[in-house]
């Protein structure tokens, strides 16, 4: 499902940047326009900005899961996390420093998370191709990395814990050793 | 700040010079904490690695205050000159670094030169920390004959010049007298240049292209992209998100021999040690079956031509324009270093037949006046972001001065990776800042952006705030709104001067 709607959003930023479909686009700022096409056709799922109109998800908001987010110095911060909202919107409504310079559209790897939890790792939908050459980018890249906006809270990720990969502290994912790039 | 009534030559300029007086009553706030004197930062260049460095100083540093001065009038570097245009998810960025700029305790000065309009040491003289993130604005050669024949430009070049740089509009490069185009290299800035030459002009004209560029490209008779590397396909420096792109642009053909696809052991171990390799070889040996005996009924063609490194430009009838590659066979030979494998020339030569050339192997730093600059390395040395004095072993520190993105690691990584350089940077300034490293005696308080706008009076430097960028930036949305872009770029020094004012 997360991979199925993964693809409609990147189907999305192509036909935002496809020509003669191109209307909604060049009236707005590039950039906020691809990722509002996005967000429409994604639904919540590519959501970080904060154009996203409360009302789509006040129908999924009734159910909360737990998220442990784990920042680069190592400070633990329990979240709850709305079923649907993405783990970068859900970092930066709670305040936690996870970069998302392309705001959810796949196009960067700054939202990277590690899932301390190789139990939890293995619930996500395998990443789409999209997302593994953004990966594949990643600092501190582990076995259990994912990005941020592609991991979607869902009722059997409660109690999931993410780290934000950091310059000074190694993690130690069944013995997986960061390269660096 | 809207004007009403046409204001003297005074006034307009002291309107440039003091473009948001809110800005100077905070940092007047921010001197008034009781800690301590505000911490005065400049950032030189205004690109990801320059912004990022704002951003994590500003985070980082309640007291500090943070001045980027530019050489151009717009900010971003090459997100705006160098990101492609039709890549507009990766330029989603700049949203975030103009939210930076809109700190209170952060200013934009574009149109200010390092090394022209204010010195290195005036920098350092009026500021706590001089961080410099200018990247790299020139290009490694290759040193083989024939290299500045007409016809032969940088991929950088061909870049800024698809991308609107003022420094390039005037580029010109002539597609029309031939039908085809050798890109040297195979990293991702030579993938960019070879699928816009490649591209339906129909699919860029709704991207932020600069119109003569566009126009260009419509009357562009090229139709056979080779993309050469001196080594194989596992060795490509391209990642695996521009090479899918390339793979699957619409009616163009894909050429790969399929004998450089077979891999030696050496091969085998690089792949092994990196995902990056693995994926990009992987995407390779599936586009070589896939197009393997289709008919490709008049499309344009993309050919990756491995294992050749370029030893001579020939020219073509008229003497002076490029009109073909001599190319050397090379093999692969382990250099005894990390197990990493480089291409040594076999003897054999072969000669391939073009009518442009766009380089693409390497951007180039250049140093400025009272810089310590590795010349062969071409980046300044230092040690995580601190200026060492030189590159020797017995180098000393260079106080205050901290170097950051390009200009600290070499030319390579994407948008990204300037963010964790940056952290580093950062890491190592604040570290100093607790040694008390920035408390001079009193009497030689550093003056910060006070120092600098009056050494811009001095010399009469109109610079460019960040709303003088703010109207150039609404004035191309407008213009682009009229022809289904994006934007439209302004392209040339005056204009760019003309709309910020």
């Amino acid at each position: 499902m997360l991979a199925r709607v993964s693809r409609l959003g990147l189907h999305a930023l192509r036909r935002a940047t496809a020509p003669g479909q191109n209307s909604l686009a060049s009236r707005r700022h590039e950039a906020e326009a691809v990722t509002s096409h996005v967000n429409h056709l994604g639904k919540t799922f590519f959501c970080s900005n904060t154009n996203a109109t409360s009302s789509d998800r006040s129908s999924e908001s009734e159910a909360k899961i737990s998220v442990t987010f784990v920042d680069k110095d190592g400070e633990e911060k329990l979240v709850k996390v709305p079923i649907g909202m993405s783990m970068l919107e859900a970092a930066h409504e709670n305040d936690i420093e996870l970069e998302g310079a392309c705001e959810g559209s796949l196009a960067c790897s700054t939202c990277h998370v590690i899932v301390t939890d190789v139990d939890y790792y293995n619930k996500l939908e395998d990443p789409v191709d999209e997302e593994n050459d953004m990966l594949d980018l990643a600092f501190g890249l582990t076995e259990t990395s994912r990005l941020g906006c592609q991991v979607i809270a869902s009722p059997e990720l409660d109690g999931m814990r993410l780290a934000l990969p950091s310059a000074t502290r190694n993690f130690a994912v069944d013995g997986y050793v960061a390269k660096s790039h | 700040m809207g004007r009403v009534r046409p204001l003297h030559h005074a006034a307009r300029r002291l309107l440039l010079l003091f473009p948001r007086p809110r800005a100077f009553s905070s940092s007047a706030a921010a001197a008034a904490t009781p800690s301590r004197e505000p911490l005065h930062v400049c950032v030189v260049g205004s690109g990801p690695a320059g912004f990022y460095t704002a951003d994590k100083m500003l985070k980082g540093h309640e007291g500090a205050q943070v001045d980027i001065i530019d050489r151009l009038p717009t900010p971003f570097g090459l997100v705006r000159s160098g990101v492609a245009p039709d890549h507009p998810e990766t330029k989603i960025v700049v949203n975030q670094f103009s939210r930076v700029a809109a700190n209170d305790r952060c200013q934009f000065y574009g149109n200010v030169t390092l090394g022209r309009d204010v010195s290195l040491s005036e920098l350092r003289k009026t500021y706590d920390v001089v961080v410099l993130a200018y990247g790299a604005e020139s290009d490694r050669s290759l040193g083989i004959p024939g290299e500045d024949m007409r016809g032969i430009h940088s991929a950088r070049e061909f870049v800024w010049w698809y991308n609107g740089h003022p420094d390039m509009c005037n580029l010109a490069p002539d597609l029309q007298s031939t039908d085809s185009a050798v890109v040297l290299g195979q990293g991702n800035v030579a993938l960019d240049v070879a699928r816009i030459l490649l591209r339906c002009t129909s699919e860029l004209a709704a991207t932020d292209i600069a119109d003569y560029a566009l126009d260009a490209l419509r009357g562009s008779t090229i139709r056979k992209v080779y993309l050469v590397g001196r080594r194989g396909p596992v060795q490509a420096a391209c990642t695996a998100k521009e090479l899918r792109e390339i793979l699957g642009l619409k009616n163009v053909h894909v050429f790969i021999k399929e004998a450089d696809l077979v891999t030696l052991p050496a091969d085998e171990e690089e792949i092994r040690n990196s995902r990056i390799k693995r994926r990009v070889y992987e995407l390779l040996s599936k586009a070589a079956i896939a197009h393997k005996g289709k008919n490709n009924n008049g499309q344009k063609e993309l050919h990756f031509v491995f294992f050749r490194r370029p030893t001579r430009f020939l020219p073509s009838e008229d003497g002076v324009t490029v009109g073909a590659v001599q190319l050397e066979k090379t093999c692969l030979k382990d250099d005894g270093v990390a197990g990493k494998q480089v291409a040594v020339g076999t003897g054999e030569f072969e000669d391939l037949k073009c009518g442009l050339v766009l380089k693409s192997i390497g951007y180039k730093s250049l140093p400025v006046e009272g810089l310590p600059f590795d010349k062969y390395r071409g980046i300044v040395p230092n040690l995580k972001g601190r200026v060492l004095s030189s590159e020797s072993e017995n180098a000393t520190v260079e106080p205050g001065l901290y170097v950051v993105g390009w200009l600290k690691r070499g030319p390579t990584g994407i948008v990204a990776t300037n963010l964790h350089c940056a952290e580093e940077t950062v890491a190592i300034i604040l570290e100093d800042d607790k040694k008390g490293l920035f408390m001079g005696p009193s009497d030689s308080k550093k003056q910060g952006r006070r120092g600098l706008l009056e050494i811009l009076e001095q010399k009469n430097i109109r610079f460019v705030p960040f709303d003088g960028w703010e109207k150039i930036d609404s004035k191309e949305k407008v213009a682009g709104e009229l022809k289904n872009k994006p934007r439209e770029k302004l392209t040339t020094w005056n204009e760019l001067l003309m709309a910020a004012n």
